[in-house]
């Protein structure tokens, strides 16, 4: 229900925003680039640019909902929210001669995890006695109302109404702000309203996930500061990366340069390739255990086979004519491995290595759920078992962040060290 | 002896099918020190093969080639090769590419500095030299290829079509590079090209080969490669000889082409 809603809004802000940015821009009047002039632009790829202000938007769209469904005091508008504060209700008791009688349940609805005061009220008049009840917002509760009473469900009495509308058993009525519901048992099962924002256990507010952050980089969470459990990821993703680099191009120029050796190499990193590094998990967890040997080896195995298809790429790619004019220049073999065949697979080595970074990246997070003392998947598992939601949000912002950051950095070092990319 | 002599060379490819293609078929040339030779015939004929046989990239079915007195038996630097295109080193600079061969045979750069610059400055390229390879337009990029392939100071340069990218200006003012290069360096130069006025510009000899086999069909004297250095090649162009020359030769590759066309015909 919920969720189809933050679907519906979801759709609404990305029109509604198309179309009113549009309508100011119409408004400012047009831009006249060299796009612009284009009379052709469905289907010429190289007009379509993406619309920065609609990046800003999607992301600002993203905390609003985010915001107006966990009911944060960061975003003005909300939906509603659950019901707080007090309510009350009356149950019609009916004992086993016919006669009836009206008591009031009083309620408190309160915010779980903050302090809560028991409602004081005097029993009333009649053989059935008023009641009081704390309920936790979104949670619900099962009412003994005949406790008290002087003719109870044990003597025949049930309850036939509830605020004056008839009820039966596995019935439900609204009352008291929520559903007053009759158990299969006769007793009365209260539910608050529950509103259309989301409980915190589910999807905390943004502020929270943002207190947890500062909160965790000053404090540390498990026994580790927040910069030990990323570094230590990091430092894991590096030392695979490295150690996969530093077997796999090696490997792969092999492969490129000797045929004994690509026909040797062939069928087994055509076989492991497919073979996602997450399946390897048990098997190397039984090798190697599960603390670091197991995770660099992970690690290790999953930057291989990518480094060693790039360096293999690079070298079957260096074109022919190449080689000619570096021998017909006096090169020697090592002199053309060094000056021609190496610098010429760089850009494709490059370009294995941003693969090979992301799914390190990936595969490091994974192999920490399964286990580890630090670490920023280790984070988030042991968030959850806490059901500290706010953390597990936490921890998979930063991994998204980091991931990212690894995925820019590759582009500029990229751009520094390959200038001549794409451009032969 | 000295010079470039081609002895008796075919070329036959094996297909994977099963059959062949015979590219060469019993080829015999003798170039002296300092010739210029440009080589034109129908496509398909065996120009570039021949060229990679005397560059030594290939070895001939038949037959041998030698170099003054020495038989080619792989590449090497005193064979020389100026490519259509796509052999510059791009992650070199264009002074890094010039000076390539010298600094694989280990000279170091006091030694080499001063013929570098003197080659850039003859092909235009002083400003440049710092420059990325990608960073220069067609025409300059054959100018450093042609630089690079100088610099190493080899006895023969091989050219395949090294100006067939270019446009017709440039193309121009390259030929008039070649010719005064060659002047001034003697070398040895064999010119692949599918233009004929290019063919008959630059030729001291000028060899018109025919397809299937690929052989040598006619081979003629020119006059006009003297004529050009130093003048106005459109000059050379209005020569009548000029024009007599290229009317015979374009009528007799036309002629190939036709039997080609209709042997194919005929097979179909
Ligand atoms: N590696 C090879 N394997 C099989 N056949 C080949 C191979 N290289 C060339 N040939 C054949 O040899 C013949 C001559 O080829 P070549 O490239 O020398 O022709 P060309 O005269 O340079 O043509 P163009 O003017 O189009 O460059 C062609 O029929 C070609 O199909
Ligand atoms: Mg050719």
């Amino acid at each position: 229900m919920t969720g189809l809603l933050i679907l519906v809004f979801y759709v609404a802000l990305f029109l509604g925003s198309l179309f009113i940015l549009s309508a100011i821009r119409r408004a400012r009047g047009r831009t006249r680039d060299f796009t612009s002039l284009k009379t052709v632009t469905f289907g010429d790829e190289s007009a379509v640019r993406p619309d920065r202000a609609a990046s800003v938007i999607s992301v600002l769209v993203i905390f609003l909902i985010w915001g107006a469904f966990t009911g944060s005091k960061l975003v003005p508008i909300h939906v509603p929210g659950p019901f707080l504060g007090d309510s009350q209700f009356t149950y019609t008791l009916e004992a086993p001669d016919g006669r009836r009688d009206d008591a009031t349940v009083y309620t408190r609805v309160f915010r779980v995890g903050t302090e809560v005061t028991p409602r004081e009220v005097a029993p009333g008049d009649g053989f059935a006695k008023d009641d009081t009840v704390e309920v936790g917002a979104w949670r619900s509760k099962l009412i003994l109302m005949d406790r008290n009473d002087e003719v109870t469900r044990k003597d025949g009495a049930r309850v036939v109404a509830i605020d004056g509308q008839p009820i039966s058993v596995g019935g439900q009525v609204r009352a008291g702000n929520g559903i007053v519901r009759l158990t299969d048992k006769g007793a009365l099962d209260y539910a608050p309203a529950k509103g259309l924002q989301m409980e915190p256990i589910w999807m905390p507010a943004p502020e929270a996930v943002f207190g947890q952050l500062i909160k965790i980089a000053g404090e540390g969470y498990q026994n580790f500061t927040l910069w030990q459990h990323l570094g230590w990821s990091l430092l894991r993703v590096l030392a695979g990366f490295v150690a996969g680099s530093v077997v796999g191009i090696p490997l792969g120029y092999a492969m490129g340069l000797s045929g004994w050796f690509r026909g040797w190499f062939d069928p087994i990193v055509e076989f492991m390739r497919p073979v996602p590094p997450l399946a390897l998990i048990p098997l190397v967890i039984i090798w190697f255990g599960i603390w670091e040997t197991g995770k660099i080896v992970l690690l290790f195995l999953a930057a291989l086979w990518i480094m060693t298809i790039a360096a293999r790429a690079g070298v079957s790619g260096v074109n022919i004519t190449k080689i000619h004019a570096a021998y017909s220049l006096g090169a020697s073999r090592w002199q053309i491995m060094r000056h021609v065949i190496i610098p010429n697979s760089l850009p494709e080595i490059f370009t294995g290595a941003r693969v090979a970074m992301g799914v390190c990246w990936g595969t490091v997070v994974a192999a920490e759920l399964v286990a580890a003392q630090k670490g920023a998947g280790m984070m988030i598992i042991a968030a959850s078992k806490f059901q500290l939601t706010d953390i597990v949000i936490m921890g998979i912002i930063l991994i998204g962040i980091i991931g990212y950051g690894i995925d820019i950095l590759m582009r500029i070092a990229e751009r520094v060290l390959v200038p001549w990319k794409g451009k032969s | 002896m000295s010079g470039l002599s081609i002895r008796n060379v075919s070329m036959r490819f094996e297909l994977p099918g099963g059959g062949h293609v015979q590219a060469l078929k019993d080829v015999s040339l003798d170039l002296k020190t300092g010739e210029l030779l440009s080589v034109l015939g129908p496509s398909g004929c065996g120009k570039t093969t021949l060229l990679n046989i005397v560059a030594g990239f290939l070895a001939p079915t038949e037959g041998r080639i030698e170099l003054n007195g020495h038989p080619v038996t792989g590449p090497d630097a005193e064979r020389g090769m100026v490519f259509q295109k796509g052999a510059l080193f791009e992650w070199m600079s264009v002074r890094e590419n010039v000076s390539f061969g010298p600094r694989m045979k280990g000279q170091r750069p006091a030694d080499y500095r001063a013929t570098v610059d003197h080659l850039l400055d003859v092909v235009g390229l002083q400003d440049f030299k710092e420059k990325a390879i990608y960073e220069l337009s067609g025409g300059m990029q054959q100018r450093v290829a042609l630089a690079r392939c100088l610099a190493n100071d080899p006895d023969v340069i091989l050219m395949d079509e090294p100006l067939g990218a270019l446009d017709a200006l440039t193309r121009e003012k390259m030929q008039s590079l070649v010719l005064k290069l060659w002047k001034e360096t003697g070398k040895t130069i064999i010119l692949i090209t599918h233009s004929v006025e290019e063919a008959l510009l630059l030729g001291e000899r000028l060899l018109v080969m025919a397809p299937r086999p690929g052989r040598i069909h006619r081979e003629y004297a020119l006059p006009f490669a003297d004529l050009g250095v130093g003048q106005d090649l459109r000059e050379v162009k209005k020569h009548p000889e000029f024009a007599t020359r290229r009317e015979e030769i374009l009528g007799m590759i036309w002629d190939m082409e036709e039997e080609i066309m209709g042997r194919a015909e005929g097979a179909a």
